[in-house]
């Protein structure tokens, strides 16, 4: 009798489920064994037309990474012996380790160096930033050229040139696949960092995690912080990025309305907040705290713990953000954390306090920036600044629900 | 291993702060060490220094003839002062070097691979 339930359903949405949680492992094995992105890319696509083709009926192998590498490096030598110049590679393939065979934890061990190395070479400084979240996220998140074009809100031609100029670099200046040594790694660790941090906010303004790009693209962020994490775990601002998306992550579902509009802070249902996120976030920040080597992504995690905390904005421990702030202010002296702090100054001091301070801030253009002046102005009595303001923050506005959001309260103003 | 060509480039009109003769003396210093680390270790293929821009001279060949201008072929403020051409094991190798010629002519350094003929 067939055991039906054991096998699971495969459509084509659970192979590309697969692909995405499996593809960057295998082209980043890939690279390492054929040293170039396009093969390693081909023939990881060719195994997956083969795994779509083959696994509905056949069934999910034990392991499906290791059979997708396998699968991807046998093609990859079957096209290069082709095209004739396969002999060398060949031998060089034979020399490393299938994966998924890996039996003892030194083969482990170097395929996730492998994710690492990919990770630090599409984060290379040589390339633009722009650069840097195209390649990982295609080439280690597994997201589609139409998918990364979408969230970053460009055409799909344009990302797919932007990619092979970015590949192209890598291969003509011989950007080196490596992991940087650890005088290095401060300088290199930040635009990995930054990388992730940015893949997460590029979702963040899309309501509810279901929606296919926000949810898609905060799911990714956090799955290659916990990489990372898992990777490096003596670097205190990697748990500290973790613990950072963990926490903010947790208040998405309270975050927006279910018409779809934006829900601030103050305003929002703390009983919809991740109780799970919450935890695993803040165990991270007593981790860190213990470890005391404080950085940017520690303290903005541990700010976002302290909110955690509280049951409700009264009864947040502001003393201890702004206390925070101000260390924040120290190792990273920006305008938007001035402007973060003075908001936190707000909650304790008042309105009136907070609006000096946030005057003072050089900011024109950024919607935060507006959206918080407005409220400071309506808060202290001054409506028809407070409605001008609205506006310009409406039309700074990025997304459509937090337009909606600031022309509401400037409408709001109208008597 | 990849050739990379390291080159200086002066901004016309730019206004930097003048070295003064130690400090100057102290760069010549720096360069001639960089120099000799570089040919020591094999990573030195050639390097030159240029005459300011007005010196160039500008050859066009256009129906079979040949047309001889005066200046530099680009209009632009920057001009190439100088360059060095290396070889080494990748980017992370050659933008080392660029660091340390840098941070010892306080200047600039772009840093671009040779073309090695296989179309990438």
């Amino acid at each position: 009798m067939r055991d039906v339930d054991a096998a699971p359903a495969l459509d084509d949405a659970a192979v590309g489920r697969i692909f995405r949680e499996e593809s960057g492992r295998s082209i980043a094995t890939l690279i390492r064994v054929f040293g170039d992105i396009d093969i390693a890319q081909d023939a990881v696509q060719e195994a997956f037309a083969v795994a779509l083709a083959r696994w509905p009926t056949s069934g999910l192998p034990p392991n499906p990474g290791g059979w997708i590498t396998t699968t991807a490096r046998n093609r990859a030598v079957d096209r290069l012996r082709r095209a004739s110049r396969g002999r060398e590679l060949e031998a060089e393939a034979d020399r490393m380790s299938p994966a998924g065979e890996g039996r003892d934890t030194e083969a482990v061990g170097s395929m996730q160096d492998d994710r690492l190395r990919l990770i630090f070479t599409c984060c290379h400084p040589a390339l633009s930033t722009e650069a840097q979240v195209a390649l990982t996220l295609r080439l280690l998140g597994g997201l589609t050229t139409a998918q990364v074009a979408q969230a970053f809100l460009v055409a799909e031609p344009t990302m797919a040139q932007r990619l092979v100029r970015a590949k192209r670099k890598i291969k003509a200046a011989r950007i080196p696949y490596r992991i940087p040594d650890d005088h290095e790694l401060p300088d290199r660790l930040r635009p990995v960092l930054a990388v992730v941090y940015l893949t997460y906010n590029a979702g963040a303004d899309y309501p509810g995690s279901e929606n296919a790009v926000g949810g898609g693209l905060r799911r990714e962020s956090i799955r290659l912080a916990r990489l990372l994490a898992s990777l490096m775990p003596d670097e205190p601002e990697v748990a500290g990025l973790l613990a950072l998306l963990l926490l903010t992550e947790s208040r998405q579902r309270a975050r927006f309305a279910d018409d779809g509009s934006l829900v601030l802070l103050a305003d929002q249902n703390r009983r919809r907040w991740d109780r799970a996120m919450i935890d695993e976030g803040q165990a991270i920040v007593r981790t860190c705290l213990q470890r005391n080597r404080p950085g940017p992504y520690q303290i903005q995690a541990a700010i976002n713990a302290v909110h955690a905390d509280a049951d409700a904005i009264e009864t947040t421990d502001w003393r201890q953000i702004v206390a925070l702030y101000d260390q924040l202010l120290a190792c990273t002296p920006t305008p938007v954390v001035a402007l973060n702090r003075a908001i936190a100054v707000g909650e304790i001091d008042g309105p009136a306090t907070a609006l000096a301070l946030v005057e003072q801030l050089d900011l024109d253009g950024y919607h935060p920036f507006h959206a918080t002046r407005a409220d400071l102005l309506r808060r202290v009595g001054r409506s028809d600044e407070a409605r001008d303001e609205y506006e310009s923050a409406a039309a700074t506005a990025p997304t459509a629900a937090a337009r909606d959001f600031l022309a509401g309260r400037a409408n709001g103003l109208v008597d | 291993m990849t050739q990379y060509l390291l080159s200086v480039h002066t901004v016309a009109g730019e206004v930097r702060e003048p070295m003064t003769d130690e400090e100057m003396a102290q760069s010549h210093k720096q360069i001639g060490v960089i120099e000799e680390e570089l040919k020591s270790t094999g990573t030195w293929v050639y390097s030159g220094r240029l005459h300011e821009p007005g010196t160039a001279t500008v050859v066009r060949v256009s129906d079979g003839e040949t047309l001889t201008t005066d200046g530099p072929f680009a209009e632009s403020k920057e001009h190439l002062a100088g360059f060095y051409i290396i070889e080494a094991d990748d980017l992370d190798a050659a933008l080392a070097w660029a660091s340390k010629t840098a941070a010892a002519i306080h200047m600039p350094i772009e840093v671009r691979p040779f073309w090695d003929g296989s179309g990438t």
